[in-house]
């Protein structure tokens, strides 16, 4: 059926997962660092649906990424919680000026 | 054709994650976020995964991405005075760009190296143009149905722990 090769899939998957660890690391936003971290999820689903495609009868990859997608938005649920903890206490929400513990 | 899509929507992922990576405005960074995922989830429908393309648009446009707007609406920097008749422009400065810039370059290069190096015993056929969605029930239902379960009370999980971690307890502080 489909003719574009493994590799492209997974030279695209190495791509998106590469430009979003530069995006978790350059952003001073705890947000900015969420949105790399959904970059990056996104390629390793990329990854899995790939490789799924040559396991036609049981679709094992696809499943796989189905859970990663419910693991991600429970993450990007909890993380949102925390970071507005933390902005309501420290008025900002720069990972690299929260850096005491004491109140 | 299925090339020139491919490419095409390839080419839509990368290109808005750079601009994800490159701007300052974390508002664009978050449309920015929005392309990038369509763009999967094209990539998606591209490699036969119909029910999971949905999925990703689902959950990831409809309900990700707006709760990560209503982040970053919620946590502006002090200082900044919100002005209503601007556009909004939450401006973020990016840091340490030499170190993330080389690592990530170093990162791609190993991936790409073992990539184009590996070769895949495949063995199977690939996917026949057909709906994913009654394989993906069946398996949901039987064999993968303690995941299932478990990520159902996982979610529950979240749903309690988020409501109650983001409950400001002391008004005072």
């Amino acid at each position: 059926m489909s003719t574009i090769p493994l590799t492209h899939y997974l030279v695209v998957a190495a791509a998106l997962f590469s430009i979003g660890l530069a995006v978790a690391i350059t952003k001073r936003n705890a947000i900015g660092v969420l949105l790399g971290l959904e970059l990056m999820l996104n390629a390793v689903n990329l990854n899995l649906v790939a490789f799924s495609r040559h396991d036609p009868e049981l679709i094992r990859g696809q499943l796989f990424a189905l859970f990663v997608i419910v693991v991600a938005t429970v993450e990007v649920t909890v993380a949102l919680a925390i970071v507005l903890r933390v902005y309501s206490h420290y008025r900002t929400i720069d990972p690299d000026q929260v850096s005491d513990l004491r109140r | 054709m299925e090339q020139v899509a491919f490419y095409g929507f390839s080419a839509l992922a990368i290109g808005s994650a750079l601009f994800i990576l490159l701007t300052r405005n974390l508002m664009y960074a978050a449309f920015g976020l929005f392309l990038a995922l369509l763009g999967v989830a094209a990539l998606y429908v591209l490699a036969g995964a119909d029910f999971l393309a949905i999925t990703q648009l689902l959950v990831y446009v409809g309900g990700i991405l707006v709760l990560l707007i209503f982040g970053i609406m919620l946590t502006r920097p002090a200082g900044e005075r919100p002005d209503a008749s601007q556009p909004n422009r939450v401006v973020v400065v990016n840091d340490r760009r030499f170190w993330g810039l080389l690592l990530s370059v170093l990162l791609f290069c190993l991936f790409s190296f073992t990539i184009l190096a590996g070769n895949f015993a495949l063995v199977g056929d690939t996917l026949i143009s057909r709906s994913t969605i009654r394989t993906l029930g069946v398996e949901l239902m039987t064999s993968h149905l303690l995941p299932f379960e478990i990520a159902g009370v996982l979610l529950l999980v979240a749903l309690v722990g988020a409501a109650y971690l983001a409950v400001n307890r002391n008004p005072s502080a």
